[in-house]
């Protein structure tokens, strides 16, 4: 028995889900809350390289390489979003971070 | 083939696994740490789908890249992590009842799953056919240099506008520091830098700059 598109697809739901409950466990921290941004991405990948290989269509791998190459460009601008906001502030908790409230 | 079963089986609880890791650990350079595991495991499962081209890049990019960004800004930011992590237990019923909603809606979704019987006449970009001469690589190649180069392109210029953007955003010019200026001392004349004196007898000479 060969793993099928349902196996994949279940793996990439549980990552996305963990992704999900990671956003929402650690509000405080932003580096976690991108770390899980970056595991939903990876979910995502898994899912259009399963829909790739199994309808035997290339576009879906295209697709997750465009996916990787924005994942990476989001969390090159994030983090340095980051650095730059700890230090001006001292600080990166979520709450703290509310100068453009009006 | 049941070892292929058993493989999936591996990669795929372990990069679970330390997906919950990732949000779950108290440390944050651990968080990083098992964020590459997850990495790696997900390459596992992109080459026993057959996509190895893919699996690949995943290493090198985020692995190599993103995650060691990751590690860096952890490592380099003087944070109180135990502080962040106070309302951990708080939150942790309401993102467990939202993240079981979502994990039973989606398979709930994949279990009544039909593929729409038309669709495989509607392949963009088929797999070609030649299998011994042709691998992943190299299709993936002859269809993102040719169908897909204007979108090619344009990742290219989403990493470039990033690259700018990151060195933008953190460079910064410190003040007081003394650095060494080459065309300034370039273009120093005589008539700067060398000054004849008259000493008067007995008076020694004024101090520089007077």
């Amino acid at each position: 028995m060969v793993p099928g598109l349902a196996h994949y697809l279940t793996v990439a739901a549980v990552l996305f889900t963990l992704g999900i409950f990671g956003i929402f466990l650690n509000r405080k921290n932003v580096i976690i809350i991108m770390m899980s941004i970056e595991l939903m991405l990876l979910a995502i990948n898994i899912n259009f390289v399963a829909f790739s290989v199994v309808l035997n269509d290339l576009a879906g791998q295209v697709f997750a390489m465009f996916v990787l190459t924005v994942a990476a460009a989001e969390a090159a601008i994030g983090l340095a979003i980051l650095v730059v906001y700890f230090r001006n502030r001292g600080s990166i908790q979520v709450e703290d971070i509310h100068m453009m409230r009006g | 083939m049941i070892l292929q079963l058993v493989v999936f089986y591996i990669f795929a609880v372990v990069a679970v696994a330390s997906g919950v890791m990732v949000v779950a650990a108290r440390n944050p350079v651990h968080s990083v740490l098992f964020l590459i595991l997850a990495f790696f495991n997900s390459a596992g499962l992109f080459v026993l789908m057959g996509a190895e081209f893919l699996a690949m890049i995943l290493v090198i990019v985020y692995v190599g890249a993103v995650a060691v960004l990751f590690l860096f800004v952890v490592m380099m930011l003087d944070i109180d992590f135990a502080q962040l992590r106070s309302g951990f237990m708080r939150y942790l019923p309401i993102g467990a009842l939202i993240g079981f909603i979502l994990l039973a809606e989606l398979l709930l979704i994949f279990g009544s799953w039909i593929i729409a019987p038309g669709v495989a006449n509607l392949q963009a970009a088929p797999f070609p056919t030649n299998a011994p001469a042709m691998n992943n690589t190299r299709a993936l190649g002859d269809v993102l240099y040719t169908r897909y180069i204007f979108a090619f392109q344009a990742a290219g210029l989403i990493l470039l506008v990033a690259m700018i953007g990151a060195i933008v955003l953190t460079l910064r010019q410190r003040v007081g520091v003394r650095r060494q200026r080459i065309p300034e001392q370039l273009a120093r004349t005589r008539a700067q830098a060398v000054e004849v004196v008259k000493v008067p007898l007995g008076g020694g000479a004024a101090p520089a700059g007077d």
